[in-house]
């Protein structure tokens, strides 16, 4: 059942804020050495999955494995260590704003490798050289694009080689240059790399392009999951709804409301 | 009925938000080896948190020596013991003011800076993203800018007191007239090492560790908003002041057994 094919396995997992529950019951595999693509509509826990293989938040039930080990249920020291063989490439890049482009890629070295600074120069020209940056060293984030921080902080989550690389809406609001970039970085890198990545994402195109896998999820369970193929030929109105882009389905457009006629007032004159 | 449930989850919630305080201060305390060990990040927020405060803290302090010795001049004088007025103006400096006020200040200049510093860092993610490069953002960013704070605070005192004490002889001595050698002899006699300059240094001490403390709280705990980081903010000036005052009275009330 856990096959070591898998790198990351979610089973039955709940998980809610306060009372409000956004996963309910969502199983899901991450085979090893492909590109996983979560999508969903905004708010439907997608963040939250990969909050949760980071450690960062823990299931109410469930389990979250990273290596067969239950990311919910480690000690802090175990934790950092599980940690240290992932990366996480937040929304909008998370850049520490008091470093340079350079520091801010040497950060994960200094912090955790006893390497020389010679060394350090090294592998931090090598990884902005593979995200197309190693002339930006000296800015400052204030002083890049929305793009270019993103890739700054791809260059920053693969200073210490991990082995899962987890996107967090990497394409939200690039310019079509940027965006394709990013891309086929994530594609191009993985594959490199010999890496496993999960990408959340709800941009369409360019997420099934890159993707082995495809997990759709909606309303906090999984709708959908497969090739980007199938799930773009599955008959599920749900999914339907969010691969042809329709306002109104399943999903509705409408935020649940007590009727038209009563709130205007309508009803009443009737009484 | 409800007023009942009302008031008994307030009071859950304080005590929790009592519980959180304490187990983040704790930590905080327990972390000084790792900051000793790599004091440089220590160093640097002292410089930094320092130079912050040094021009509003020096002018302040000049400017309350002043006045001091203007009111005290006036006092003293009714009672013909101008020549005390050296040791009236060092002791209200060494023992209240300089404590007090440069706390106060400090607050003002460099704690809001803490809060909204680390806010906004929380609002960018970055806290999380240190999170997931397995780096604990308590010990890397909260703890050295703590004991940056708790060490800052007693120097900034102790340089309040100091330039206050020039200002007071400026305007005792040079303006007014007082005697020199009685304004600095009545100060030498009056002011105990311990009992006065001792007691003062460890209400600095008290202050550094309260100051510093809430403002990192308040900026780790902030929603990450820009409303939030606003609303931090102002309840480090809030919250730090009115613990200092309070503070400063207990401690006066244990120190010097009126």
């Amino acid at each position: 059942m856990n096959s070591p094919a898998n790198l990351v396995e979610l089973r039955d997992i709940h998980f809610g804020y306060g009372a409000r529950p956004v996963l309910e019951g969502v199983s899901l595999q991450v085979p090893r050495g492909q590109v996983t693509a979560l999508m969903g509509a905004s708010g439907g826990g997608k963040t939250t999955v990969l909050r949760l293989i980071g450690g960062q938040h823990q299931a109410q039930s469930g389990e979250v494995l990273f290596e067969q080990q239950d990311m919910g249920r480690l000690t802090k020291t175990a934790l950092y260590q599980a940690r240290r063989r992932m990366g996480m490439l937040f929304q909008f890049g998370a850049l520490f704003t008091d470093l340079s482009v350079f520091d801010n890629v040497a950060f994960p070295l200094r912090e955790h490798a006893q390497l020389s600074e010679a060394m350090v120069r090294d592998i931090v020209l090598m990884k902005l050289e593979a995200v197309g940056l190693r002339g930006a060293r000296d800015l400052f984030p204030s002083e890049i694009s929305g793009g270019m921080a993103r890739r700054v902080a791809l260059a920053r989550a693969m200073a210490l080689d991990p082995e899962l690389m987890m996107y967090d809406e990497p394409f939200a609001g690039l310019d079509p240059i940027s965006l394709g970039t990013a891309a086929r970085l994530i594609r191009q890198l993985n594959d490199a790399l010999g890496l496993t990545s999960i990408v959340v994402s709800h941009d369409l195109e360019e997420t099934f392009r890159i993707a082995d896998k495809v997990v759709i999820l909606a309303n906090g369970r999984i709708a959908a999951q497969g090739t980007p193929d199938e799930v773009r030929h599955s008959t599920d109105p749900l999914v339907q709804q969010f691969v042809s882009a329709a306002p109104d389905g399943p999903v509705r457009f409408h935020y649940p409301a007590s009727s038209a006629a009563e709130d205007f007032g309508l009803a009443k004159e009737r009484a | 009925m409800n007023v009942v449930a009302h008031i008994g989850a307030a009071t859950r919630a304080w005590l929790a938000d009592v519980g959180h305080a304490t187990a983040l201060f704790v930590r905080l305390v327990l972390l000084a080896p790792a900051c000793l060990r790599r004091f440089g990040l220590v160093r640097d927020h002292m410089h930094f948190l320092g130079n912050y405060s040094l021009a509003i803290i020096s002018v302040s302090g000049l400017f309350v020596g002043f006045v001091l010795a203007l009111q005290g001049y006036n006092t003293l004088q009714r009672f013909g013991s101008a020549s005390a007025l050296g040791m009236l103006v060092a002791l209200s400096l060494v023992r209240e003011l300089g404590p007090v006020i440069s706390a106060l200040l400090f607050t003002g200049r460099a704690g809001t800076s803490l809060t909204a510093e680390i806010g906004l860092m929380k609002a960018g993610e970055q806290l999380s993203a240190m999170e997931m490069m397995a780096i604990d953002p308590v010990q890397r960013i909260l703890a050295p800018r703590f004991w940056a704070g708790v060490l800052v605070v007693p120097i900034l005192g102790a340089i309040f007191s100091a330039v206050g004490i020039i200002g007071g002889w400026l305007v005792g001595v040079v303006m007014i007239g007082v005697d020199a050698g009685s304004f600095w002899g009545q100060m030498r006699d009056g002011v105990d090492v311990w009992a006065d300059v001792g007691n003062g240094v460890i209400k600095t001490l008290v202050f550094g560790f309260t100051v510093s403390f809430i403002a990192l709280r308040q900026g780790y705990e902030a929603q990450p908003t820009p409303d939030g980081v606003a609303r931090a903010t102002t309840r480090t000036v809030v919250m730090a002041s009115l613990t200092v005052l309070a503070l400063d009275f207990v401690l006066t009330a244990l120190m010097f057994k009126l």
